[in-house]
């Protein structure tokens, strides 16, 4: 037990690696064969996921399940000696719970990317680098590693995008999957191609030769003036923002979101996005927190026109992925929004949105995908009263659509509450505009909800225009993804108090570092 | 003077090794021609185990000064060994398919590894010189081989006609700076400068023109106008020769002459090369953008990473209050140097391999004829991707670790603006990559003729993806090695 409490953490990383490695080698012929490695995998994964979050010791906080292993030495007269570049592992209770949210994800994921026929060992391959790469970003103290997954998460995204994605055709033009698998890698690294400059640049500054987060925050007052925290901060905030998809960078998500797969969807709306408002957390807010302080309002700007202008994008489509890409765009303005309003609820509240979000948006995907893989089309003014032909499908979606626009009792609400309380106590009268924007963007959220989910699943069906196969509804695989997703968010909507007590832990030193500046 | 002949000894086997195969080449039946691959890469490995490793540690001057040995010549020898019998024996298939005289090709390129060793042994310039014109010479009659193909023959009369040239600003810059220091030799070259801080203008105009002819050969833009033809014209084993192997000497050169010699007036001569440098980023990733040439594409993909890597050696330029070069910072950026230098290397070898076996002497190498690769050979479909993703500089591939060395290393030194250009260019060069990436995996073709590869091609492939992936995950073998190589040159 020991050996696995010391070297949990690493194991998170390894295990999807082990899993490519071994699908690797499989023959690709054997396609149930990877299919049940892949799922045993990461069910192990998933279950090493929760045992990170059990062995967290709230009472104590900080970081915790320290690992590291020395990579490369930096030689050179560096004051901490030749520690170079160190692969530092360690979790707080922010990245525990984004670690509890990847295992659910990737395991529910392979079980929605059961019906992938075409070269499904490659797919898994690139899949659990995904993974590998997600973990990686959660778990890494060191600014190196923790750049070098978050690029190795983008990287897979292209072919799995361009090779097993679909277009989507709007009639007068179309999107092509090769178009979005563009767009989206080149936007992702645009977006790092800041983080790179922010990270050498606060490296190069601290002069430590360390890369170590840990060890930078201790000379963050010493060493890093205000002028310098505002610049790095701004370019920190703009290139994880491209990936947490802010406004006015957010174009490549609907577009990558709807043209990826199922599983892959689910991944990069569930989690990777998260990515983005976890980085801006563990690199801007942690080692530059008096740019944070001063450029809070800039970002709480742009998450309010996240907001709105998402809902009000969502509330146009006509394609049923769309409407959820648009909607994922207008929940990452929430986070934004928490996180900019500092205050304790509302960053708590961005926190647990972020998870909560997480597991909505891959439940919405998994439906999504399932209505596409049975009826051939996505499209909102074709697919009516859907209900008696997809019972199960239909129930995930419209536990989804309640969870998004803020249904007590779901997930969502527990989020959005917290995050509205925290932005109406910020900044003042501003504060309470912030605050009631927000709350119209929920609002706006209920319409293009319940209107989809009124037309699309319990409209009458016109039977010239679909598919009229029987047997349409959700595989067994994609039915206990689905209970599962469900399942979490009925636990954390009734009695979030763990997931609360856990984000507190982990938010609480950071924005006392962060409201310290003051 | 003493007799250290003996350190001589990995130069006289190479030597020796040329005119070995030249020989044979008399005796042996045209059947038994195709092994003579294996007897050069066996020879070059051999001397590399044998007389290379015996002297690792040495440190010596011969012949009074003319040579040095230290760290950084027998690392870089070694590097010329090793990749020499690599690029030799992934050209195997292509010679004697398609070149009439086999065992002359080997021994000219024997002969160039052989001006190579005496490059970075050498300690003054004018040997310098001569060991680079007989580089250049070995590879003039190397780019017109395929003589009767019309687009080798336009090359290598560009090659000649520009490199005769560029020789010729050199040499002069050589002549100026002997005319007005007196000797040849780094070190007293470094001497001189320190002691006399006012250039004289003769003596501006040699550097000038001595740098200008080094930047010529390494092609940084605006020199770089025969990159693209020559690479385009030549056949591919021979340009993956002059791409990575030549310009690796090059810069090996160019490092130490740099660092032992001109360092008293880096202030001089660093501004210059940054700009270059910049210009020979953008200019070289943005007309990549348009090539529909893959040996093309790849020409200008590495006159950025020439750019790249000229920022590091003007990033070495940095002096401190005292005008002496900061020892610690600048070990790092040639750390970073010599390890950007080996993953281009290895990812450049890899490309030009597969596309030397895709598409034979023809004569148009268009990216849309590696469509739907995958279907045809999944194994050089994985290893170009390995390769241009590694080159593009993402994980978990060596380029990954190369390029955030050498740009971390390099803002230390100097200005972060100039590494956020080369990582913006560096995302330019990205879009290009995928756009072949896309090609091989993403679109179809008709034409599904399954590719065979001999277990030789096969073996060398799966030992390049090997290493691209290995050095990716633990460079720390290699940068032993290196800090090694840096350590006695600084």
């Amino acid at each position: 037990m020991d050996l696995i409490k010391e070297n949990i953490l690493i194991l998170t990383i390894l295990l999807p690696l082990i899993g490519a490695t071994l699908i690797f080698i499989t023959p690709g012929y054997l396609d149930n064969l990877v299919k049940y490695i892949a799922l045993i995998i990461s069910f192990v994964t998933f279950i090493i996921s929760i045992l990170i979050f059990i062995l967290y010791d709230i009472n104590s906080g900080g970081v915790q399940l320290l690992w590291d292993w020395e990579w490369l030495s930096l030689k050179g007269a560096w004051p901490l000696g030749d520690k170079g570049i160190t692969l530092n592992l360690g979790v707080d209770g922010i990245s525990v719970m984004m670690v509890l949210l990847t295992g659910i994800v990737m395991f529910t994921g392979v079980m929605a990317s059961w019906n992938i026929q075409n070269r499904s060992k490659d797919f898994f391959i690139l899949y659990f680098l995904l993974l590998a790469g997600v973990f990686g970003v959660f778990v890494s103290y060191d600014m190196f590693f923790f750049f070098l997954f978050y690029e190795l998460s983008v990287m897979p995204m292209f072919l799995l995008i361009g090779y097993w994605g679909s277009s989507s055709d709007f009639r007068t033009f179309s999107r092509t999957k090769e178009y979005a698998a563009m767009k989206l890698t080149l936007f992702l690294v645009a977006g790092s191609v800041l983080i790179w400059i922010a990270i050498i640049a606060i490296f190069v500054q601290a002069g430590l030769g360390s890369f170590n987060i840990l060890e930078i925050q201790k000379v963050v007052d010493d060493k890093f003036p205000l002028n310098f925290q505002q610049i790095n901060f701004f370019m920190i905030m703009i290139g994880f923002g491209i990936l947490a998809g802010m406004w006015p960078f957010h174009t490549w998500s609907p577009d990558g979101h709807v043209s990826a797969p199922t599983s892959v969807s689910m991944v990069h709306a569930g989690v990777l996005m998260k990515l983005g408002a976890f980085g801006i957390i563990r690199i801007g807010m942690t080692l530059l927190p008096e740019g944070a302080n001063s450029l809070m309002p800039l970002l709480m700007i742009l998450g309010c026109i996240n907001v709105i202008y998402g809902a009000f994008s969502a509330l146009g489509q006509t394609d049923l992925k769309y409407v959820v890409g648009y909607s994922s765009v207008s929940h990452m303005g929430y986070v934004l929004m928490g996180l900019a309003s500092m205050e304790l609820l509302g960053f708590t509240g961005a926190v647990y949105q972020m998870f909560s979000h997480g597991i909505m948006t891959a439940l919405f995907f998994l439906a999504v995908g399932a209505i596409y893989h049975s009826m051939h089309t996505r499209d909102t003014l074709i697919l009516k009263g859907i209900f008696k032909k997809m019972p199960y499908i239909s129930v995930f979606f419209v536990i989804a659509g309640l969870t998004s626009l803020g249904l007590p009792g779901l997930s969502g609400f527990a989020a959005e509450i917290l995050i509205f309380l925290g932005v109406f106590k910020s900044y003042g009268s501003l504060g309470i505009l912030f605050g009631s924007l927000a709350v119209i963007g929920a609002g706006i959220t209920a319409i293009y909800i319940l209107r989809l989910v009124s037309k699309v699943f319990f409209g009458v069906p016109d039977e010239n225009k679909q598919n009229t196969n029987n047997n349409l509804d959700a595989t067994r695989f994609e039915n206990t993804a689905g209970i599962i997703l469900v399942g979490l968010i009925l636990f954390a909507g009734l009695y979030p108090l763990p997931f609360i007590d856990m984000i507190t832990s982990g938010v609480t030193p950071i924005l006392s570092n962060v409201l310290g500046g003051l | 003077m003493n007799n250290n002949l003996d350190l001589l000894i990995p130069e006289i086997l190479v030597g020796s090794l040329a005119f070995i195969i030249l020989g044979l080449d008399l005796f042996l039946k045209p059947k038994f021609k195709e092994y003579i691959a294996y007897i050069a890469s066996a020879g070059l490995i051999l001397i590399f185990i044998f007389s290379i490793i015996p002297i690792w540690n040495t440190k010596a001057n011969i012949y009074g000064d003319i040579l040095i040995l230290d760290g950084y010549a027998v690392f870089f020898k070694s590097i010329f060994l090793i990749l020499g019998a690599i690029l030799i024996l992934s050209s195997k298939s292509y010679v004697s398919n398609y070149f009439s005289y086999i065992a002359e090709y080997y021994s000219i390129v024997i002969f160039s590894i052989l001006a190579m060793m005496f490059m970075v042994s050498s300690a003054e310039i004018l040997t310098a010189y001569i060991s680079l014109e007989l580089l250049s010479f070995s590879l003039y009659v190397l780019v017109a081989f395929n003589r009767f193909s019309n687009r080798a023959n336009e090359a290598s009369i560009k090659y000649i006609l520009l490199g005769a040239f560029s020789s010729a600003i050199l040499l002069y810059g050589v002549s100026q700076i002997y005319g007005h220091l007196g000797t040849t030799n780094l070190t007293q070259i470094q001497k001189e400068l320190s002691v006399n801080s006012e250039m004289s203008l003769g003596l501006i105009i040699g550097f000038s023109m001595f740098i200008a002819g080094f930047l010529f050969k390494i092609g940084i833009v605006p020199f770089h106008m025969w990159v693209p033809d020559v690479y385009e014209g030549s056949s591919t084993p021979v340009t993956a020769y002059l791409a990575v192997l030549v310009k690796v000497a090059v810069i090996a050169l160019f490092i130490r002459v740099l660092v032992v010699g001109l360092i008293p007036i880096a202030q001089d001569w660093q501004l210059i090369l940054i700009g270059f440098s910049i210009v020979s980023m953008v200019l070289g990733n943005v007309v990549a953008l348009i090539q529909s040439n893959i040996k093309r594409l790849l020409a200008y993909s590495s006159i950025g990473h020439a750019g790249y890597i000229l920022l590091g050696l003007a990033a070495i330029g940095t002096l401190d209050q005292k005008g002496l070069i900061i020892v610690d910072f600048s070990r790092l950026i040639v750390n970073g140097i010599i390890l950007h230098l080996i993953s281009y290397s290895l990812a450049s070898i890899a490309i030009f391999l597969c596309v030397d076996i895709i598409f034979g002497n023809s004569d148009d190498e268009q990216i849309d004829i590696m469509r739907g690769l995958n279907a045809r050979s999944p194994l050089m479909s994985l290893l170009i991707t390995a390769s241009l993703i590694s080159l593009g500089g993402l994980p978990i591939f060596v380029g990954f670790t190369s390029k955030f060395y050498l740009f971390n290393a390099i803002g230390t030194q100097i200005s972060l603006w100039y590494v956020g250009i080369a990582i913006i260019t560096s995302l330019i060069s990205l879009y290009y990559y995928l756009h072949v990436i896309r090609k091989i995996y993403i679109d179809n073709n008709e034409d599904q003729i399954a590719i065979s590869l001999p277990i030789l091609t096969k073996s060398i492939l799966v030992f390049l993806l090997f290493a691209l992936v290995f050095l990716g995950i633990y460079p720390n073998i290699l940068m032993e090695f290196i800090y090694h190589a840096s350590e006695s040159l600084l």
